[in-house]
């Protein structure tokens, strides 16, 4: 049995000044404030990884400067997958034994760190060091071959991804620490200028400075614990060129893995967290996990399924296409405001009739590393 | 190994194959990925191919690509039966069928695909 005990993120956003241990450490602030926990408490610590701040040993050197002496650590790399693979980690170790009370924490001054081109460069690792990066790619260049076998594959139009980034900045707008939040419309996506075609600056997330933490535990240390029921991961590729299969990537499965760990079926999700890094990458993530029929995630989204009061509301504080994205603590904002959302703590933003049972979904690289989880209330 | 293609400055696109179960791959290694066997077949690609996937790049990742934005990428299904990431013709679309050229780009060799 293992808990989300407490969670926080930061306001994302252009942070000059900060760096990476400054934002882990309010990130972790914020989350142990969030679970009535003190530094004393926790005995197991899992980092992920920062572009700004490469180091062997993240955990450790986390670890000390904020000033706790874990008898677990570890640093987990999968990409955006990172943040929940590493909820899923502390899931297992607390089953274990090896460690009871777990810090999760990331953060990055992704945005002010480092220059534009640089962090593009960076990320465009993911690819293939002989065979891809060489070709002059970008992630958005791997997301937009990936956009236009699914626009082919599924019949939809471009103006059906714009619903998603319309419809994530309409979350924003009542979300305090988003990185954008002005209301968008599907032309202004549409006219936005051209990123790696098809997908233009509005489909993609913005590089974002930021932070998040959650604190991990085997027992309900407070009253806005949230229960885990089960995790499932799935990794098929690691590069775009040898995808067997431009329209299923593992999400299917890997969410399949979750629910069955849980016991429940798809249909009893009350709320979603859904990676979206792009919204090509939100359409497809939603579509094989089975939350909206091949094809229609935009067009759901367009008729308010996704919305606060619709069917299943989906990242609620703007996903990382409004509230940003700082790399490994940028997913994890989804689950800071999940646990808000269902244990009625999420202020204007709280949805009607409080949802009881969710599901969180990552992917890192290029939609090769994902990660599933169900939460619910205990 | 040292698999003379694109990326060392050779004209061609080389498919590797597994004298053991018959796998076929691209991304060089001395092994085959599936059943481990050693030293794979070396197999020149007739360079042609169906597009199953494009994007055209407008934002570059850095100052030598930039003078050369918009430039278009595509994934293709060789014949030789795998997929390879490339650069192609202004309008190539999803459906082509495409045969391989090589041309200097950005102070390197790449594949461009043409229409067949
Ligand atoms: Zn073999």
């Amino acid at each position: 049995m293992s808990y989300i005990a407490g969670s926080f993120a930061t306001a994302f956003g252009r942070h000059e000044g900060q760096d990476t241990l400054g934002l882990m450490t309010q990130a972790a602030t914020g989350a142990l404030a969030d679970a009535g926990l003190e530094r004393a408490d926790i005995d197991g610590i899992i980092c992920g990884y920062s572009t700004t701040m490469p180091h062997l040993m993240l955990a450790t050197v986390f670890a000390e400067h904020f000033g706790i002496r874990p008898r677990y650590a570890a640093a987990l790399q999968l990409g955006g997958a990172t943040g929940l693979a590493m909820a899923a980690t502390a899931h297992f170790v607390i089953q274990s034994k090896a460690a009871s009370r777990l810090l999760i924490v990331a953060g990055e001054n992704r945005l002010s760190g480092q220059t534009r081109d640089s962090a593009i460069q960076a990320l465009a690792q993911v690819g293939h060091p002989r065979y891809e990066v060489p070709l002059g790619t970008t992630v958005p260049a791997y997301y937009g071959l990936i956009a236009s076998a699914y626009l082919d594959g599924r019949g939809a139009g471009e103006a059906d991804l714009a619903e998603l980034a319309v419809a994530m900045r309409s979350h924003a707008v009542d979300s305090p620490g988003a990185h954008y939040r002005e209301p968008i419309t599907v032309e202004d996506v549409l006219v936005s200028r051209a990123v790696a075609e098809p997908l233009k600056l509005l489909d993609c997330c913005p590089v974002s400075d930021g932070g998040a933490a959650m604190v991990v535990t085997g027992d309900q240390v407070n009253d806005h614990c949230l229960r885990v029921l089960g995790s499932g991961q799935a990794h098929q590729h690691q590069h775009v060129s040898v995808v067997p299969d431009l329209l299923s990537y593992g999400a299917g499965p890997s969410s399949r893995m979750a629910l069955d760990e849980a016991g429940i079926g798809l249909d009893r999700i009350r709320y979603a967290a859904v990676y979206d890094s792009f919204t090509v990458t939100l359409a497809l993530l939603l579509e094989e996990i089975g939350l909206a029929p091949p094809g229609q995630a935009g067009a759901l989204a367009r008729d308010g399924h996704f919305s606060p009061g619709g069917a299943v509301p989906l990242n609620t504080h703007g996903g990382l296409l409004s509230y940003g994205h700082c790399g490994v603590a940028g997913a994890m904002s989804h689950m800071a405001e999940l646990q808000r959302q269902l244990t009625g703590r999420a202020g204007a933003r709280q949805i009607p009739g409080q949802p009881d049972v969710a599901l969180l979904h990552g992917d890192g690289g290029v939609m090769s590393s994902h990660t599933s989880m169900v939460v619910a209330l205990p | 190994m040292t698999v003379a293609d694109w990326t060392t400055g050779e004209p061609q696109l080389v498919v590797l194959s597994c004298g053991g179960c018959g796998n076929v791959w691209y991304f060089q290694r001395p092994f085959c990925p599936r059943c481990g066997r050693l030293d794979p077949d070396e197999v020149a690609s007739a360079g042609r191919g169906r597009v199953v996937a494009t994007t055209v790049v407008h934002r570059a990742p850095s100052d030598e690509w930039r003078p050369l934005v918009p430039y278009t990428l595509v994934l293709v299904d060789l014949d030789e039966g795998v997929r390879v990431m490339a650069h192609a013709a202004s309008g190539t679309a999803i459906g082509d069928t495409v045969g391989a050229t090589f041309e200097e780009r950005a102070g390197r060799l790449v594949p461009v695909f043409t229409p067949a």
